[in-house]
């Protein structure tokens, strides 16, 4: 044990802390984006914390409107573009799509480091405009209301939103590079884990999306800087384009966030099943075609804004096209479980959690996108817990089930098992007792973003802010676990799991290069039922025992492990 | 029943009832799909759970058929939603031509209310029972949303647009009105109430009740008001405005202005400069005030100046009432060699 823990590996290769500024390592910017957006990720809690605290009561008693506006602003902004777009594609699959691949790093790893950068200089820029005086459009900025009639700094948040999403678009393109140029030989396109499935499909919603929002809110910071007139129907402007524009990214955005959860659930589900995946050509295919109709869906925005019958017709049916990807992913991670051999470990509870929560976001968008029952629910608390379901219960449900499974191969640890189920729990219960109330309230009638609120609605409220306190507090717990682990926690040695895949073959936690040389993959993907004929080890050579040059001579005794 | 008040809010529109009846449908479709999703999901779970004789799972690929079995399904049920939610789409999109009509301006933040009649509330809109109300709303400022859950009704209310949206009012009461697109400080504050009266107690509203005194864009109609004890209709507010203006100058009721006449407009098809046909409707009487410039009428000079910034929305809506309102002169319309004749004539 002592001598496993004194192998080089991508944390102890070096020490300081301007090796991992200066790092190109793709494991290890993994963990600088993982350190930034669970910062931000708190922050971003601390908002909703200060929206359910104010709602408690009909009456604005705890703030100021203008204060409230500017928290439920900066808690979407915050929460949008600098946790959950980041979250998974550049945490986890920074760290895990070489490996999966069987390659030693990304295809561009500088330009790897330069999307860290990127997305810390825009994120802090958002963080600079909280502080010096607050944003109050709404994430959404709506115009003519941000270019023209908001009384707070639109345009640097506008510009942190813009910055952020180069960070975006170089990371879609080198995931791109990577999956076309480097994945070992012997692993064909369907020979892929579906993780890698899914962060490709995302990818090329990131660098064919982000671009549209980077124009936009360019546009909205000329429009208010210059007067351009372009969103500003006194100018001859058209406000209602600015909506086009925005939803044409921040709807695929939307994909952006769920398709990389649905790929570590589609990795998840099968470990512990210890079975191959149900359909893997129908959940890799699913995939793209989510990417793909997503971008052809904008218009369900904007079914109460002066659009035509006709666009409205045409956006509500591919709305629902776009259902049955969906639904086939889920059918198919039931089918899974069956015959299989179903262990309980903390992802496998979060991995199921997400099925349950995505499965009610998703079934409660066919109520949105059914035209006549969207004129009623549009803007109301439905939609906040429609989204918060997909986004939250999907979403951060799946980032955690893919921190719980992978963490051991990141830290070499393992955390403890009952405390992470515990936090799933709570997870699980506060956040329906936060959001399910709101689809009641949603549909008798409750705008959103509103401070003050008639009183019929504060039952459904004091609810929901109950579940707030649950869901924060099961947010904390992980916090505490996990930093223990890293201290205290037994080591994971390869496959704690004993789920099949190439990240499973390495040492945890991986060497600098992840393979010493690249290793031929023969197999197909989640072949459990083959497993035992694999090697449990591959792509090493036994140099990964000794230290680099001018480190320290390794202590006697560890040449020959 | 203290369940249908918690779930749903008042049904008082006849399209409240339909949009409900989606509503239920759609909860129990759904719930069965979760339901069966769900209680499979644990079941496979806890059946096929790992123990001593089953620590690996079944050699199972996939299934083609089942695959193609629970898309296609869904897709037939999703399918069948996506026309009930057109169908009723469609109704509330178009209005019946026995509508009454409203017209509604929102600000930043308050709703302002003109009957055609001419009374004006804030805040308020009253109306008659049983009969279809047909709304006609634009936005002095930001984009605000027109919403009357009891109604199951929302249209977004957007500036330098008309929009409009319709309902018939079946239960008499006072019902929420809400702002439900953000505009600033004061959204949750920009709420009104719905008073629904008996057709018969309406009029005397109408006719009898104070005109709410106006203090924004209102300037020619409270005059009017006070100077009469009664409100002005928009079309008489804007017939007042149309000598204000002097657009009589080259609207002439009689053929051979420098602009045409206006006489009989409304609903009829113009030819204009470049060609193109447009139906006059209020959005096109509207623009061609404001903006003269973007549809000119075939055969007349690019002369008429423009008017935005000198009219509130709620004049321009008087001024496209009172427009509304000409009759077609006798032999109008009869093209050009009329008025050459004419012109002759006076010659």
């Amino acid at each position: 044990m002592e001598a496993i823990e004194r192998r080089v590996n991508y944390l102890n290769v070096d020490h300081g802390i301007r090796s991992w500024l200066l790092t190109v390592d793709h494991k290890r910017i993994g963990l600088l984006y993982l350190v930034s957006i669970t910062i931000m990720f708190f922050l971003g809690s601390l908002m909703a914390g200060a929206v359910r605290a104010e709602l408690l009561t009909p009456q604005g008693d705890l703030m100021q409107s203008d204060t409230y506006n500017k928290a439920f602003t900066l808690h979407g902004i915050i929460m949008v573009f600098f946790f959950l777009i980041p979250s998974i594609p550049a945490v986890l699959g920074n760290f895990l799509l070489p490996i999966m691949i069987g390659a030693k790093d990304l295809a561009f790893p500088r330009l790897n480091l330069l999307s860290w950068y990127v997305y810390i200089v825009g994120a802090s820029i958002g963080i600079a405009a909280t502080i010096g005086g607050g944003l109050d459009t709404g994430w959404t900025m709506y115009t003519p209301y941000s270019t023209g009639y908001a009384t707070t700094n639109v345009v640097f948040p506008a510009l942190g939103i813009f910055i952020t999403g180069f960070s975006s678009i170089l990371t879609g393109l080198n995931f791109i590079v990577t999956v076309h140029k480097m994945r070992a030989p012997g692993l064909t396109w369907f020979r892929m884990p579906l993780f890698v499935w899914a962060h490709y499909a995302t990818s090329l919603v990131m660098i064919l999306g982000t671009p549209v929002i980077a124009i936009t809110v360019l546009m909205v910071g000329l429009d208010r800087g210059l007067g351009l007139g372009i969103f500003d129907p006194k100018a001859g402007g058209d406000p209602v384009l600015f909506q086009h524009l925005f939803w044409f990214y921040s709807h695929p955005a939307v994909y952006i966030m769920i398709l990389p959860a649905m790929g570590v659930i589609s990795e998840v589900i099968p470990a512990f099943s210890k079975k191959r995946i149900f359909g893997y050509g129908f959940i890799a295919a699913s995939s793209l075609a989510i990417a793909l109709i997503g971008f052809l869906v904008w218009g369900h925005h904007m079914f109460t804004t002066t659009q035509s019958m006709y666009a409205a017709l045409v956006f509500s049916v591919l709305t629902f096209a776009v259902a049955i990807p969906s639904a086939v992913k889920v059918f198919n991670w039931t089918a899974t479980l069956y015959k299989g051999a179903v262990s309980f470990e903390a992802p496998m509870i979060y991995a199921l959690g997400f099925i349950g929560l995505f499965l009610v976001g998703g079934l409660t968008g066919l109520f949105l996108g059914a035209l006549g029952l969207d004129l009623h629910v549009h803007d109301t608390y439905f939609v906040v817990a429609h989204f918060h379901y997909i986004m939250v219960g999907g979403a951060i449900m799946g980032y955690m089930a893919g921190l719980h499974f992978w963490w051991p191969k990141i830290t070499g640890r393992m955390y403890n098992d009952l405390a992470a189920k515990a936090a799933a729990l709570l997870i699980f219960v506060g956040f329906n007792l936060t959001f399910f109330p709101q689809f009641i309230a949603g549909y008798a009638g409750m705008p959103r973003r509103y401070h003050y609120y008639p009183e019929e609605y504060q039952v459904l409220n004091v609810l929901s802010t109950a579940g707030a306190s649950v869901l924060g507090l099961g947010y904390l717990l992980p916090l505490f676990y996990l930093l223990f682990s890293l201290r205290f926690g037994r080591h994971a040695g390869r496959n704690p799991w004993g789920a099949f895949g190439l990240e499973w073959m390495i040492e945890s936690p991986p060497t600098p290069h992840n393979f010493d040389h690249t290793p031929t993959v023969t197999w197909e993907p989640y072949d459990y039922p083959e497993m035992h004929k694999l090697p449990t080890r591959i792509g090493e050579s036994r140099s990964h025992v000794t230290l680099a040059e001018g480190q320290p001579t390794p202590p006697e005794g560890l040449a020959h492990v | 029943m203290f369940l249908s008040l918690f779930l749903f809010p008042p049904q008082a529109s006849t399209h409240a009832f339909e949009v409900d009846a989606l509503y239920v449908f759609l909860i129990v479709l759904c719930s069965a799909v979760a339901l069966g999703v769900v209680i499979s999901m644990l079941t496979f779970a806890y059946r096929f759970r790992r123990r001593a004789g089953n620590t690996i799972g079944a050699d199972i690929h996939g299934n083609t058929p089942l695959e193609l079995v629970w898309s296609f399904i869904p897709f037939v049920a999703v399918m069948f939603i996506f026309v009930w939610g057109a169908s009723l789409y469609f109704k509330l999109s178009r209005p019946p031509d026995n509508a009454m009509e409203v017209f509604v301006t929102g600000k930043q933040w308050m709703w302002k209310i003109q009957h055609m009649a001419g009374r004006r509330e804030i805040n308020e809109l009253h109306v008659p029972v049983g009969v279809p109300v047909k709304l006609t709303m634009t936005s002095e400022d930001v984009i605000h949303s027109f919403f009357v859950p009891a109604f199951r009704v929302k249209a977004d209310v957007v500036p330098g647009h008309y929009s409009t949206t319709w309902f018939e009012a079946t239960e008499l009461g006072t019902y929420h009105l809400f702002c439900a697109e953000y505009c600033g400080t004061e959204h949750s504050r920009m709420i009104g109430r719905v008073v629904v009266m008996e057709p018969a107690e309406y009029q005397t509203w109408l006719t009898t009740g104070n005109v709410t005194d106006v203090a924004a864009g209102g300037g020619m109609a409270t005059a009017m008001a006070t100077s009469t004890g009664q409100a002005a209709s928009p079309a008489k507010v804007g017939e007042q405005l149309f000598l204000e203006k002097a657009c009589q100058t080259c609207h002439l009721t009689s053929p051979g202005g420098i602009g045409p006449q206006l006489g009989g407009l409304a609903g009829h098809t113009v030819e204009l400069a470049t060609g193109e046909t447009v139906t006059a409707d209020d959005a096109y009487i509207r623009e061609s005030i404001l903006t003269p410039m973007a549809k000119l009428v075939k055969g007349y000079p690019p002369v008429m100046p423009t008017f935005a910034g000198q009219l509130s929305e709620e004049q321009t809506r008087a001024l496209v009432e009172y427009v509304k309102s000409l009759r077609a002169e006798p032999g109008a319309g009869e093209a050009t060699a009329v008025d050459a004749r004419q012109q002759v004539g006076v010659q």
